[in-house]
């Protein structure tokens, strides 16, 4: 049984082959429409989120599964002290599938270790977000041809942006990707993730300016300052808008950079820029539900003729 | 130059930073064990200018060594039987180190779980860096609590 906590958890290979099948899913969908028949997955959601849980809750739906659970902690056991570990040990009792989202950081690697069902970590505070990194990548592969050899922006919130961190560990597993970090001082990708980029001497360069940076991208991730990552709201106000993408700054880019944004959006990337071709953000959400069925395929180890 | 009488059967841990004996000594769980324990601190040494030597008589697999390497590999550990150096143990940084020190994420899971063991997993053996398995927090002796 596998579960899926971290990005690298699946081999490069494995990825390919899960980013093949999400693209088989999008083309033949009819093909897959019965797969998980007879199967239920739980969405064990203690914090709130849209597209995360209704993507994956789609996902199982589209593949012919059923889903159950909980989209805050209020209305789960967990309001009465209930344990991480307790709570997944009675869902495996239920359910063929779980995925979880929780504010602490390591709650899915809890929940894995007492399950005896998959686990899919949809979110563990601000550490990982492994299935928004496969929908990130899967969305790069499908605009890009590749997933080697480009230079790739992340901008805003470096520091508890786990989509960036998730990602940059992700992304580090291929040939001749250039990371250029651009956040303001207090945003700064922690140690943990620089660290192991110097020790697969993978070239990084940190930018306070995203002008200084637009024309070298070939993709530039945004990210959103979120407001639940600070314990102070005077911290989060003087930070919020250092960063909005328009489209004056959109003339410096490449005519073949693409934006991504893994959403919700606040203010910055201004609407106007949804016209631009470039921007990706909401194709990519299409992207992140194939690339969930072919997770929930594989984890149930499931296979169409 | 203080004198402490041989021991029969134990571990004489050698080399300690001066100052860190009660560190080990913690770590070691020492002070929940009933075993004879004598503790230099500040002995004269050639190598190191001032250094701690701890001595405990006691059943030599009845510690866990792993802790010592984790604190400072550099600790020179003799094994005694018979009131005769038998082995010099070479330690080696361990790969898990559980309950031992604990997670001061006030993110992290383990500290709301109940009964969470407290595992750090060795990152880094270059640089000595451990890091909390479940939110990858680095440890530094400064920001982090003893288990004990």
């Amino acid at each position: 049984m596998r579960h899926i906590i971290k990005p690298d958890d699946f081999s490069v290979q494995e990825l390919e082959d899960l980013f093949d099948l999400a693209t088989d899913m999008e083309r033949n969908p009819d093909k897959y429409a019965h797969v998980c028949e007879g199967k239920k997955l739980a969405t064990c959601f203690y914090e709130p989120s849209t597209r995360t849980r209704l993507s994956t809750e789609t996902a199982m739906l589209n593949l012919g599964g059923k889903i159950m659970g909980f989209s805050d902690a209020g209305s789960s056991s967990a309001s009465k002290g209930e344990s991480v570990s307790d709570t997944i040990r009675v869902i495996s009792c239920f359910a063929d599938i779980a995925a979880i989202r929780h504010p602490k950081e390591g709650a899915a690697t809890v929940a894995a270790m007492h399950s005896t069902i998959p686990v899919i970590n949809c979110g563990d505070g601000g550490h990982q977000h492994p299935t928004q990194t496969l929908t990130d990548l899967h969305t790069i592969r499908s605009l890009k041809g590749r997933l080697s050899n480009f230079t790739i922006g992340l901008c805003g919130d470096l520091k508890f942006g786990r989509t960036v961190h998730s990602l940059i560990n992700a992304l580090a597993r291929y040939e001749g990707i250039r990371f250029i970090f651009i956040s303001p001082p207090e945003l700064r990708v922690p140690d943990y993730i620089t660290e192991k980029l110097e020790e697969k001497g993978i070239r990084y360069e940190e930018y306070i300016s995203l002008d200084d940076v637009m024309p070298r991208l070939d993709i530039l991730y945004m990210t959103r300052v979120q407001r639940e990552r600070f314990f102070n709201e005077e911290d989060y106000v003087r930070l919020k808008d250092f960063y909005i993408l328009d489209t004056e700054r959109m003339k410096k880019a490449k005519n073949d950079m693409f934006v991504l944004h893994p959403l919700p959006r606040v203010n910055e990337i201004s609407v106007e820029v949804d016209r631009d071709p470039r921007a990706a953000y909401f194709r990519q959400v299409q992207y992140g539900m194939y690339v969930r069925m072919a997770l929930i395929m594989t984890l149930l180890e499931l296979h169409v003729d | 130059m203080l004198n402490v009488g041989k021991i029969e059967e134990g571990l004489v841990l050698d080399h300690i930073k001066a100052g860190k004996s009660m560190v080990i000594y913690k770590h070691l769980g020492l002070d929940k064990l009933e075993y004879p324990v004598a503790i230099i601190k500040n002995a004269r040494s050639n190598a190191m200018g001032k250094k701690d030597i701890l001595k405990v008589e006691c059943d030599v697999d009845a510690l866990n060594l792993d802790v010592i390497a984790f604190i400072d590999p550099d600790i020179t550990v003799n094994i005694i039987r018979d009131g005769d150096i038998v082995e010099k143990k070479q330690l080696s940084m361990p790969r898990m180190v559980t309950n031992v020190i604990r997670c001061t994420n006030p993110r992290c899971i383990s500290t709301i779980e109940q009964e969470l063991p407290q595992v750090f997993y060795l990152a880094d053996g270059r640089r000595k860096i451990y890091r909390c398995r479940y939110c990858d927090e680095k440890y530094t002796e400064k920001g982090s609590k003893s288990w004990y």
